[in-house]
């Protein structure tokens, strides 16, 4: 059983999107209603529907203006809400490599120091998470991942670092990420994948979907090496 | 099958290649790109008989250098208020001519406006990422940004003296100072009296603004116990304000989730004359109910549409 998300609040967007919002805090049960609602939604889209875009609590839903309006497109996702739809097709287990050789992993020491723990009990927590997809944004193929255990989270850093290389694969708080840009960031980076969330393959652009499961596998430099 | 070449001479910053946009990725972090002034681009394809969905260059107030090297091909030059210089003389934007090898396109910024449009009757070769030219500017993916010394070619290039001169420049392609929209979706992490600000008084906008959005001046409109709201998606025209009250109106690039809270969306209708707003221009928001933003777009769609009407047949 799911838990019973509250009434979700409908808040139109100009003349284009309802933004559905189950809640106002993170909370499982708010996350596993917009999954919900986002997968009958895609099952069953309303007239003039253009995209939806899932985050933590709510889900942004975008239509034609000139083909339909907030009240139709409201109504359609009250009846989805409380039709029998289909249960949620099991999440997509999804694997990430990372390899932590220290020229990878520049702030594997400064975060050991911060948790107290060695750099090796670092990567074991890091490798032990269970991690879920809950909402792309930043910029594109920035999948945010939650499920970073306790004993490792922390703040991010008090300023970015710039130039941190796409692939790197960065902690804040209870989120991790694999970057897909060379960017600046604050999180701390604590290995590098040659998993590549973009993957170039047109029939399925990103590794990820939005709900999925995602695993980090330790790998050698050389498997790094080869695979990126 | 006949082409056309061009060297790029000189490339001001944020000048890219565009067509209509990637709309239907921002669940993965994806915005639509495109244009900044979808309307404009439009024209200048229409004015050619070119098929929406065809490449272009978007044109910022950097300025751009073009040098014709091989072929000749008909242009549309549409947009803000840009001059184009060519051995022929000046030339104002809402023109369409034809360079021929040998000829030096020279697009700067004239009296108004903030990004142009250019135009080939024939096909721009270009990347596509994800079905689409559109670059997205963060990541340079796509068409790309141009730089000096890069070789476009124009395939299919066709010239067409019978379309050159002028087409007539619309009232709403002017820079637009009063944004509608609709409040929130965040407008609850806002005071009443801010909101009252919010939709009272005259903002300014300022040089800090590239294809992602546009930062503006005014009073200060801060959030009130906002820190902490989990990243929520964010549609193009939303106004995000960060916790010292600074608002930013998000555009073509836009992230498409952010924690910031977003008092406002403008209509997607007054984006494409608000970007050609100019720093320190004075902006004003007008909050509209939803069912009026919807009958507000549909009667400019269709205003749209009949201007349109000229360019068929």
């Amino acid at each position: 059983m799911q838990p019973t998300p509250q009434a979700p609040l409908f808040r139109p967007c100009a003349e284009r999107a309802v933004l559905v919002e189950f809640g106002t805090t993170l909370d499982p049960g708010a996350h596993n209603a917009v999954l919900q609602l986002d997968q009958a939604l895609t099952d069953t889209p309303c007239a003039g529907f253009v995209e939806s875009v899932p985050a933590f609590i709510n889900l942004l839903v975008v239509f034609d203006p000139l083909l339909t309006d907030h009240p139709s497109v409201t109504a359609h996702l009250r009846h989805l809400l409380t039709a029998e739809t289909a249960p949620r097709a099991q999440p997509a287990q999804r694997e990430v490599q990372v390899c932590y050789d220290a020229d990878l992993s520049p702030d594997l020491p400064a975060v050991a120091q911060a948790c107290g723990l060695t750099p090796d009990a670092v990567i074991n927590a890091h490798l032990a998470g269970d991690y879920a997809v809950f909402l792309y944004g930043f910029a594109p193929g920035y999948a945010y991942l939650g499920g970073v255990p306790e004993v490792i989270r922390l703040d991010r850093k008090p300023s970015p670092v710039g130039g941190v290389a796409a692939g790197s694969v960065i902690i804040a708080g209870a989120q991790c990420l694999v970057t897909t840009l060379t960017m600046p960031t604050g999180w701390w980076i604590i290995g590098r994948s040659p998993t590549r969330i973009l993957t170039g393959d047109t029939a399925r652009p990103f590794l990820f979907d939005v709900g999925d499961k995602v695993r980090f596998r330790r790998i050698a430099r050389a498997e790094y090496e080869a695979a990126k | 099958m006949t082409e056309a070449s061009f060297r790029v001479s000189f490339a001001g910053p944020h000048v890219s290649i565009q067509d209509q946009g990637r709309p239907g990725l921002m669940r993965y972090g994806v915005p639509a790109s495109g244009p900044m002034d979808r309307r404009s681009f439009a024209v200048a394809h229409a004015a050619l008989g070119n098929a929406a969905g065809q490449p272009g260059i978007e044109v910022s107030l950097g300025g751009l250098t073009l040098q014709c090297e091989s072929g000749a091909v008909t242009v549309a030059f549409v947009g803000g208020g840009f001059i184009a210089e060519t051995k022929a003389g000046k030339l104002g934007a809402w023109q369409v001519l034809t360079l021929t090898a040998g000829d030096v396109l020279n697009i700067r910024p004239g009296p108004w406006g903030s990004w142009c449009y250019l135009a080939f009757m024939g096909n721009l070769q270009a990347n596509e990422w994800l079905g689409s030219h559109a670059t997205h500017g963060l990541s340079g993916f796509g068409g790309g940004k141009l730089a000096t010394g890069q070789v476009l070619t124009i395939a299919d290039a066709q010239t067409r003296a019978d379309l050159h001169g002028p087409i007539p420049c619309p009232i709403w392609a002017r820079p637009r100072h009063l944004l509608r929209c609709t409040l929130g979706p965040q407008d609850r992490f806002f005071a009443a009296d801010t909101l009252a600000t919010f939709t009272s008084a005259r903002f300014e906008t300022t040089d800090a603004f590239d294809r992602m959005g546009l930062r503006l001046r005014g009073p200060a409109i801060a959030p009130e116990n906002a820190l902490s709201i989990p990243s929520e998606p964010i549609l193009r025209g939303a106004v995000q304000v960060s916790g010292d009250g600074v608002a930013t109106v998000l555009l073509s690039d836009h992230q498409t989730t952010g924690g910031y809270p977003k008092i406002a969306t403008v209509l997607a209708c007054d984006l494409n004359s608000f970007v050609q707003c100019r720093p320190r221009d004075a902006v004003a928001f007008q909050a509209i109910s939803p069912e009026h933003a919807v009958a507000i777009t549909r009667h400019d769609a269709a205003g749209f549409a009949l201007y349109m009407e000229r360019f068929r047949g």
